[in-house]
């Protein structure tokens, strides 16, 4: 059994999984529930002034099929009283001492309203504290949530007011409505804190429906935007963890979140440099239970690799991320397609004939049967025919040798800079 | 080519589904809705966590499905295979309201095989608690409360009386529906706990009961049933008449018989076991298998999935027949005197019984006569016990499972009383299961290292 606890910035979880703060923390009596399935940590729904919300609040992206690929919700913070939510953590507290209970918090961008907050919500006995700077929609047209969070100063500002009182550990928790989330990021260090959170949602409109001409989800035949949730969002949310964890300013840890469903996904966000992660959208299709494979596989992906504590994997992949121009040129792979796994439904054919470089050829065997096959000197090892195959095993990216020795864009202009460089001078 | 079946008739023995592939499986798994309070884990007897290990599939944790499968039901494995999982999970799922039910069999036997194929032993020995357990029988329920008990730390030793645990698993259900590697593999998760399985070891006869019950805590008979009783009819003791237990038991032992080829064979009896001699026959290389019923499709308790397996396998089936002598020349079988009969409105047993129509007798032409009207009962070895029985049927409290001797419980077939629906296995598992718990709750043993083993 690996040693599954982590420590995030000095908050102690049994385990990387918490849930993020959402509608599944709104009360002790859910984040109960989670703690007793087997949830390491929470971030308590975010307090703040309490505020009202509508019906509808949800809605979610069904791709073929499969329900809930995305999730879209304009429901707000809590809208609860402070004094019942700090009561309800204080019992959390006291039932699950040795779980992780983080309060996300956001009030507006003023000194005095944070250092209340703050004084309040650390009485009552908590693990940390979580800015909520991302929160897309309600929140952001009074001037709070994403709107602070997309402007760096604010976010700087905010957080050292808050460092200025906090005896916990502050996690500042990220918008990715923003065109470089490292300079937000940047700016939460210089503020002091203690670690990030990204990615909070993506500002999202789900639908809209054919016949009504509503949006989805309308509220009384009006719609805004919301903010977007999870399995869609996963990539677009380990590049943003990936881009935090290889800058070098930015050297607070990271808590993963965006569309995590399962411990593959954790792993591959530990490995790109979060020391922990965070989870809604799984747990509000399938209830708190999941947390069970996840905790499971996990421990069982460890003990298969021989790890004996899950901290060990942290950020492993993150020196492999690098940039575009330092990608070795010379590098090179083709497609090979297995004939006798092939069924021949001629979707590799197709995507490359009309949507790539013209290289896989449908032919017929001497007993008239079909058959596809790659010109390997045409093939630029571009994928897309192993990416649409229905069948595993029928496509092989195989490495072959370019017969040139690596080099990446960056050494080529360099190369060249330093030949102009020569040419100048002899001018 | 024979029957549509290959000669090389050991080929023909090979299991025949080939169980689903990962990209099946993943594809499969995702489709479970995952539902909270699931119906078919009501309806697995074993209550096996069936949405969370099709989870552990989807999520590509394939260790933790098969622990899941495998702490529910020792010989999770072979229930993948041999469970009426229509009539039990599959029957209960709730996607047979909507568009159609999970394989959760199929999904079952792709986790368990994952387990199999990459030699994982799932559970850990538990500390020995000072206590012993003698269990008389390696099948389903005997190997279930092996495996439990030694969870709990308890010393085991089975008495097998074959040369191969694993009992109705490993001997009586043909290998082409279910291998012999997989109830090895259920047998050897149990010896690794520390189980010691003392096979060719016949109680009774090679040990007596006295001995087993002064030397141990605990007894548990396991012993299941016997071989196919007397037809009571003439004829019975000419060459060419089977026991269908002994047959099947033939073919998982490799002895492929070649004196079937080309022959006729008439099974008596309509149960699985019946299905299996009818397939197995065909599988020989008989040239036609007819199977005899005194009672109609409605009556018979073979399961729907083997019934539809026989008829593709093109076994005939012979409604309200009876026999009533069976004819030989030469001490040969040359074929079998029936009677038509009819449905009378008396029911014994949960079924309608039939009577003989007058002057309704023909002849039907067979070299082969396979008996499989059901099972005899280990009667001396019970009354060896000195144990309360109805009939070779042990009396048990089925809350507790012990029997009229209170250091003495009994599980599986043995306590399977007539007319009582089916004797399946995944109930013996069930009750080896609870058997072991009993036993625990009685050696005051069960705190919270032990309920943490619990399921």
């Amino acid at each position: 059994m690996a040693d599954l606890s982590i420590n995030l910035a000095g908050i102690q979880s049994p385990n990387p999984f918490w849930l993020a703060s959402a509608p599944p923390t709104n009360t002790g009596y859910q984040v109960q529930r989670a703690f007793e399935a087997g949830w390491g940590g929470a971030v308590w729904k975010t307090l703040g002034d309490p505020i009202i919300n509508t019906t509808a609040r949800f809605a979610a992206v069904s791709f073929n099929g499969q329900r809930v690929a995305g999730f879209n919700n304009i429901e707000l913070i809590t809208d609860r009283p402070l004094e019942v939510n700090l009561k309800e953590i204080a019992e959390t507290k006291k039932r699950f001492p040795y779980h992780a209970l983080v309060v996300s918090l956001m009030v507006e961008p003023k000194r005095e309203k944070w250092h209340e907050i703050v004084k309040k919500v650390e009485a009552v006995g908590v693990d940390g504290l979580e800015l909520n700077f991302g929160c897309p929609h309600g929140m952001a047209e009074r001037g709070m949530g994403s709107a602070s969070g997309q402007v760096p100063e604010l976010v700087e500002k905010q957080t050292y007011w808050v460092k200025e009182v906090a005896s916990t550990p502050v996690i500042v928790k990220l918008t990715p409505n923003i065109t470089d989330i490292t300079v937000t990021a940047e700016a939460a260090v210089r503020g002091g804190a203690d670690a990030i959170s990204l990615i909070n949602t993506i500002n999202s409109l789900a639908g809209v429906d054919l016949d009504t001409w509503n949006t989805i989800p309308h509220v009384a035949g009006k719609g805004a935007h919301g903010g977007y949730c999870g399995p869609a969002v996963k990539p677009i949310a380990l590049n943003m963890v990936a881009e935090c964890a290889r800058n070098e300013k930015i050297k607070i840890p990271i808590s993963g979140i965006g569309g995590i469903s399962n411990w593959k996904d954790t792993v591959e966000f530990m490995l790109m440099g979060a020391t922990g992660v965070q989870v809604c959208t799984a747990a509000m299709h399938h209830g708190f239970r999941i947390v069970g494979d996840m905790i499971d596989g996990l421990n069982n992906y460890l003990d298969e690799k021989n790890i004996a504590s899950v901290t060990d994997i942290i950020g492993k992949v993150v020196p492999k991320y690098s940039d575009w121009g330092n990608l070795d040129l010379n590098y090179k792979i083709v497609a090979r397609i297995n004939t006798d796994t092939c069924i021949n439904c001629n979707k590799c054919h197709i995507a490359c004939e009309d949507t790539s470089h013209q290289c896989i050829d449908m032919l017929r065997d001497e007993l008239g049967n079909s058959y596809l096959k790659v010109r390997e000197e045409d093939c630029v090892g571009c994928n897309l025919c192993s990416i649409v195959c229905p069948v595993e095993g029928a496509i092989d990216m195989v490495e072959v040798d370019s017969g040139l020795p690596p080099m990446t864009w960056n050494q080529r202009q360099e190369f060249i800079g330093k030949f102009t460089d020569k040419v100048e001078i002899k001018k | 080519m024979l029957n549509g079946k290959t000669l090389k008739l050991a080929d023909n023995f090979l299991e025949i589904d080939a169980g689903l592939s990962k990209h099946e499986a993943v594809e499969e798994a995702q489709r479970c809705l995952y539902c909270y309070d699931a119906p078919c884990i009501q309806a697995c007897p074993t209550g096996i966590n069936i949405p969370s290990f099709i989870k552990s599939i989807a999520s590509g944790n394939l260790k933790g499905s098969a622990k899941t499968i495998m702490t529910s039901n020792p010989v999770g494995a072979s229930c993948a295979r041999v469970c009426p999982t229509e009539e039990l999970c599959e029957g209960a799922c709730v996607l047979n309201h909507s568009t159609k039910p999970i394989m959760i069999g199929n999904l079952q036997r792709f986790a368990t095989d994952w387990a199999i194929h990459n030699k994982q032993q799932l559970f850990k020995k538990a500390e020995h608690n000072g206590k012993s357990v003698a269990i008389v029988g390696s099948g389903p329920a005997g190997l279930s409360a092996a495996r439990e008990l030694a969870r709990f730390g308890y010393s085991v030793t089975i008495y097998e009386a074959e040369k191969k645990a694993g009992g109705l698993n490993a001997h009586g259900i043909v290998s082409f529906r279910l291998p012999p590697e997989i109830p090895e593999w259920e047998v050897k998760q149990t010896v690794e706990l520390g189980v010691e399985i003392k096979t060719n070891i016949r109680v009774g006869t090679d040990i007596q009961a006295d001995e087993i019950l002064e030397n141990y805590d605990y007894v548990i008979l396991a012993i299941g049933m016997g071989n196919v009783p007397k037809l009571e009819i003439q004829g019975e003791e000419l060459d060419g008449v089977f026991d269908a237990i002994e047959l099947i038991k033939e073919t998982k032992e490799n002895q492929i018989r070649k004196d079937f080829i080309g022959k006729k064979v008439v099974v008596i009896g309509a149960g699985n076991t019946a299905i299996d001699a009818a397939t197995c026959s065909i599988r020989l290389g008989a040239e036609n298998v007819k199977i005899l019923y005194r009672r109609t499709a409605e009556e018979m308790t073979a399961y729907e999935f083997e019934y539809e397996f026989a008829k593709q396998d093109g076994v005939e089936f012979r409604w309200l027949t009876a026999p009533k002598k069976i004819i030989g020349k030469e001490n040969q079988v040359i074929g079998i005197e029936c009677v038509k009969m009819e449905l009378s409105d008396k029911v014994k047993e949960g079924r309608r019984t039939v009577v003989p129509m007058i002057g309704a007798e023909y002849v039907v032409r067979a070299d082969i006569v396979i008996k499989a009207i059901g099972q005899t009962r280990h009667i001396e070895l019970i009354d060896q016990f000195g144990i309360v029985h109805e009939q070779g049927v042990v009396k048990v409290d089925f809350a507790t499972f012990r029997t009229s001797n209170p250091k003495v419980f009994a599980c599986g077939d043995c306590i399977f009383g007539k007319g009582k629906g089916e004797a399946m296995v995944v109930t013996a598992a069930q009750q080896g299961k609870q058997t072991a718990l009993a036993i625990l709750q009685h050696s005051d043993l069960l705190n919270e290292d032990t309920k943490s083993n619990l399921i």
